[in-house]
């Protein structure tokens, strides 16, 4: 394709005014009703569900001609699914994207929340597969829906009580339920729930698109999120074991690498741009 | 009628039907449907298939909304409240609190995609336990007594035989120390022997809890076993009621009569 400029083949940002302003009204909503799941109009996206069509709607929604975009992936600023959107913005908004946290005022993100602390002028936007946390519990949505209207949440702490039982801790890693200002049970979409505590009062703005289940919750600035447990069994992180290959880091969130057919592994940094940032600080690191 | 008591006012019916009447459409449930059951008593319903036995159970525990009439349940503050005027968050409360429901088919009544060991623990957790060695202490004392091998805690009701399962329904239900149980056929299905013991276990319970209880049924004997009162239904109206003994022994109405006598002696 040729470099013709933001000649607009497209609206800006792909999706039509009355369509955005749709997907605007369902993300106040959902900023009004903290981790309250908003149903809203999805629409058909240029890409497959499960390839993050929620988030890239809420986006194109919140998106403006000078905000910086940055995408990620499982972490990683280079991946399939990173990369393809950011294109897609950059060519029907023309918008500047970056991999750096910092200078990023809209993150979209699959699975990660970046190791910098966000700041109150970001909005970190999920793209989620499964938005309702009772569902594999209760599979009628009439159910549900009346389930958190009434804040009848004890079956969220059956499958709790079915981790321990089985594994003899909670062995829920991932989409790890969570209450949000004392009302609504929300799923942080797949989230290693290592990045839970990274929720509560968050300096950004948190916004959730299930684009298949047609869904916005969101979780507005400073606001008190709570990973369920049990008194005997208190939430905890999780982490590999290790550190980083590349950088060194002994806090962040790790994937694991495996190098060859015999065993060989390494740990790295899931975020790509934290751990990049690591190595620009120390250039006396060895090249591996 | 709603003004309060106290508490351990045992004068005072702990659930009453008042002149209960349904319809689905142009088709009949049930009609005029009265009685009052007081603490510590079961009634049995009894009648054939499509007497409304099952309706009438659904009204009572406010899953239907009646046609006409209303129940009237005493809450354990003493204060007597028809079930339409509380809000649903209240009713499903006192639903999952105060009242247990067994229903006939034990996969209806439990949850078995999860552990015996969650069923029995789901109501605790509901009503705000949170801490998991107390919710399993309670979950083994409960399988101890309804003689479930307390080994078997971890598995799934799936692996269960279908006594079990109606075993480990019962003490799902009963595990918040409710005050009314309503029973849906709870030895249909069963085998024989199976049903002894199920019914015996029962009986003790509902003696050792004070347990008032409602108990749909279409077996005499199990009437016969479990109940203090008994009210017959056909095609929908209650046609005999009174003590379970005296019925039973001297019925007065042709069906009723009929019932009885097509018991094969033993």
């Amino acid at each position: 394709m040729s470099a013709q400029g933001n000649i607009p083949v497209y609206n800006f940002a792909y999706l039509d005014e009355q369509t955005k302003r749709m997907i605007r009204r369902a993300v106040l909503k959902a900023v009004a009703i903290p981790g309250y799941q908003v149903p809203f109009a999805s629409r058909e996206m240029p890409m497959p569900y499960g390839w993050g069509t929620g988030g890239v709607q809420v986006t194109a929604a919140v998106l403006g001609p000078d905000d910086v975009l940055k995408v990620i992936d499982q972490g990683a600023d280079d991946t399939a699914n990173a990369v393809s959107i950011r294109k897609f913005f950059v060519r029907t908004a023309g918008v500047r994207t970056t991999t750096d946290t910092h200078a990023a005022t809209v993150i979209q993100t699959r699975h990660r929340i970046p190791e910098a602390p966000l700041a109150e002028h970001q909005i970190l936007v999920y793209q989620v597969p499964i938005p309702e946390p009772l569902r594999y519990l209760e599979p009628r949505e009439t159910e549900t829906r009346r389930m958190h209207a009434l804040a009848d949440y004890g079956l969220m702490h059956v499958k709790l009580y079915e981790d321990i039982a089985r594994h003899g801790h909670i062995a829920t890693t991932y989409a790890y339920p969570v209450k949000v200002e004392g009302r609504y049970v929300m799923d942080p979409s797949p989230t290693p729930k290592f990045d839970n505590p990274k929720m509560d009062h968050c300096a950004a703005l948190q916004l959730f698109g299930a684009g298949r289940e047609k869904r916005i919750y969101a979780i507005p600035p400073h606001t008190e999120v709570v990973s369920l447990d049990f008194e005997d069994h208190p939430f905890e992180r999780y982490r590999l074991d290790g550190t980083c290959a590349l950088c060194g880091s002994a806090e962040s969130f790790l994937d694991e690498v495996i190098t060859d057919d015999r065993g060989g592994r390494m740990f790295v940094c899931s975020d790509t741009d934290y751990c990049e940032g690591r190595r620009a600080e120390q250039p006396a690191a060895v090249a591996p | 009628m709603s003004e309060s008591h106290m508490s351990d006012d045992d004068d005072e019916p702990l659930l009453i039907a008042e002149g209960l009447g349904k319809w689905y459409g142009r088709q009949l449930g049930c009609r005029d449907v009265s009685f009052s059951l007081y603490a510590g008593e079961v009634i049995a319903v009894v009648g054939e298939s499509g007497s409304g036995k099952s309706t009438l159970l659904q009204l009572l525990c406010g899953e239907i909304e009646p046609s006409c009439g209303r129940v009237l349940y005493r809450t354990r503050d003493g204060a007597t409240r028809d079930l339409a005027t509380l809000a649903e968050a209240e009713r499903r409360f006192l639903a999952r609190t105060d009242w247990g429901y067994v229903h006939q088919d034990a996969a209806r009544g439990l949850r078995m995609g999860v552990s015996a060991g969650a069923n029995v623990g789901e109501r605790l957790m509901a009503v705000g336990a949170r801490h998991y060695g107390r919710i399993r202490e309670q979950a083994v004392s409960w399988l101890d007594r309804v003689e479930i091998d307390r080994e078997r805690i971890d598995d799934s009701p799936r692996t269960y035989s279908g006594g079990m399962r109606q075993r480990l329904q019962i003490a799902r239900n009963l595990v918040t120390q409710p005050r009314l149980i309503l029973m849906d056929e709870p030895t249909g299905g069963l085998d024989v022997s199976v049903q002894a013991r199920l019914l015996d276990l029962l009986r003790r319970l509902v003696a050792d809890l004070k347990l008032s209880a409602v108990v749909v049924t279409h077996d005499l004997a199990v009437a016969r076993l479990l109940s203090h009162r008994i009210v017959v239904m056909k095609g929908g109206s209650v046609i005999e009621s009174g003590l379970t003994d005296q019925v039973l022994d001297d019925p007065r109405e042709p069906y009723t009569q009929l019932l009885v006598a097509s018991i094969l002696p033993p």
